[in-house]
């Protein structure tokens, strides 16, 4: 029998509504409230305890909150963590996605929710959490239930599913192999101009590999007086000192390094070098300028054509490296910017 | 990593060669480079040559930079 602890807010919970969202995180055996659902659906799995927390309390103690129920869980043994259904409600929804993320992240367990669309969770947590499409409200309790238990059960069952669209949650832009069998029909070839005829034919065609939706950013204004500007220099270029001290890998990165360039004119070859595995790398490291100009950058800098070039450049490889991954990176790199005052970035890719 | 920035509020240009996928991917002010492995300085030409595009280029950056624009923009080159 495998074991699911549940998550559900002060409301669910059976504590009280608003009044009692300041609720601090507890910890009972069984279930309680939707839990009773959940339970019923599950095969081949029970619920052994469930958490409940105010929504005010998550909200505005995310930390605290997520580290005591980290520390409730820890005694704990359980294969799932579910938390929800958080339906349209927006406090409900953004808790259920921060502690599913906390507990995947903590403990390696897979966490599951559900709530709407239009709940802000969803665009917070997408890509790290799988969410189901839910309903607006609690009316959807037991087809929400149903499709979360559905592929619980087959996780559980050591089954991964078949991917978003048909399990039913919101797509991570997240890929898994799967091996067809061994048949014309199923050769990449032979799906690639079976694709190709339906376009051409402007019949509808479904790509394999969908690119999801970008979202577009406000364009940052101009830099308006450029004798003040401190400009950083980024590369996913892969250039680093020679003994690459981060162990920044050369394809799929996940890490990425700072180097200290002040007082250099320029980036020698034999102290600087490229590590990226995505292109022959004998120009780069002939030269490494060609990937982080710094030369020409100090060449500006003399001739006064912008404030100061910040002292340390940025750097890791961008081959195979997902959105999610260079997203966190940039997110990282950023109070080391803003604490020197960067007004301005140029980043490079190969 | 430049969607990242530019939504903390940097303004940032992207300067590579892949131009459909700076595009695709939603940068907004973005320097053509030559080619994937040497951005900045074909090394078949000359350390001169090499030198007076990657000072052009890099230079254009910085125009992008201080240059106000409505939509996703790619600047001309001109070496």
């Amino acid at each position: 029998m495998k074991k699911v602890i549940h998550y559900i807010n002060q409301f669910f919970g059976g504590i009280g509504g608003e009044d009692k969202a300041d609720q601090e995180p507890f910890i009972r055996e069984g279930v309680i409230g939707p839990g009773m659902a959940v339970q019923a659906a599950l095969k081949d799995a029970e619920i052994t305890h469930t958490v409940v927390c105010g929504d005010n309390y998550m909200g505005s103690n995310t930390e605290t909150a997520i580290s005591e129920i980290l520390e409730m869980l820890k005694d704990k043994e359980f294969d799932l963590f579910i938390a929800g259904p958080a339906f349209q409600a927006g406090r409900f929804g953004v808790a259920c996605g921060n502690i599913c993320k906390a507990v995947q992240k903590h403990f390696g367990v897979p966490a599951l929710t559900s709530m709407n669309e239009e709940n802000p969770g969803v665009e917070m947590f997408k890509q790290d959490v799988i969410i189901f499409r839910g309903g607006k409200g609690a009316v959807k309790m037991r087809q929400d239930v149903k499709v979360l238990t559905d592929y619980a059960n087959k996780l559980l069952a050591g089954d991964r599913g078949g991917g978003a669209l048909a399990e039913g949650y919101f797509p991570r832009g997240c890929r898994h192999e799967k091996f067809l069998e061994d048949v014309r029909e199923n050769t990449a070839a032979y799906r690639g101009v079976q694709m190709l005829i339906k376009k051409m034919n402007k019949q509808p065609y479904q790509s394999e590999l969908v690119i999801p939706a970008r979202e577009a950013i406000p364009i940052a204004p101009a830099i308006q007086d450029m004798s003040k500007a401190v400009i950083a220099m980024v590369t996913t270029g892969g250039i680093v000192p020679m003994d690459n001290p981060d162990r920044i890998q050369s394809a799929s990165a996940t890490r990425w390094g700072k180097y200290d360039i002040s007082g250099m004119d320029r980036l020698e070859s034999n102290v600087f070098k490229t590590i990226h595995a995505g292109f022959d790398p004998a120009a780069a490291n002939a030269d490494p300028n060609v990937i982080v100009p710094l030369d020409a950058m100090r060449a500006y800098e003399k001739a006064g054509r912008f404030g100061r070039l910040h002292n340390w450049f940025y750097s890791t490889v961008g081959t195979g490296t997902t959105e999610a991954e260079a997203r966190r990176m940039a997110q990282e790199i950023i109070p080391s910017l803003v604490k020197d005052g960067v007004t301005a970035i140029i980043l490079g890719s190969t | 990593m430049v969607k990242e920035f530019e939504k903390a509020g940097f303004t940032i240009v992207h300067m590579c060669n892949l131009i459909p996928v700076s595009l695709t991917v939603g940068a907004n002010r973005i320097v053509p480079t030559i080619s994937i492995p040497y951005p900045l300085g074909d090394p078949n030409t000359s350390t001169e040559e090499q030198w007076k595009l990657r000072y052009h280029r890099v230079g254009v950056a910085l125009d992008a930079l201080a240059t106000d624009i409505t939509e996703q923009t790619v600047f001309k080159t001109r070496i």
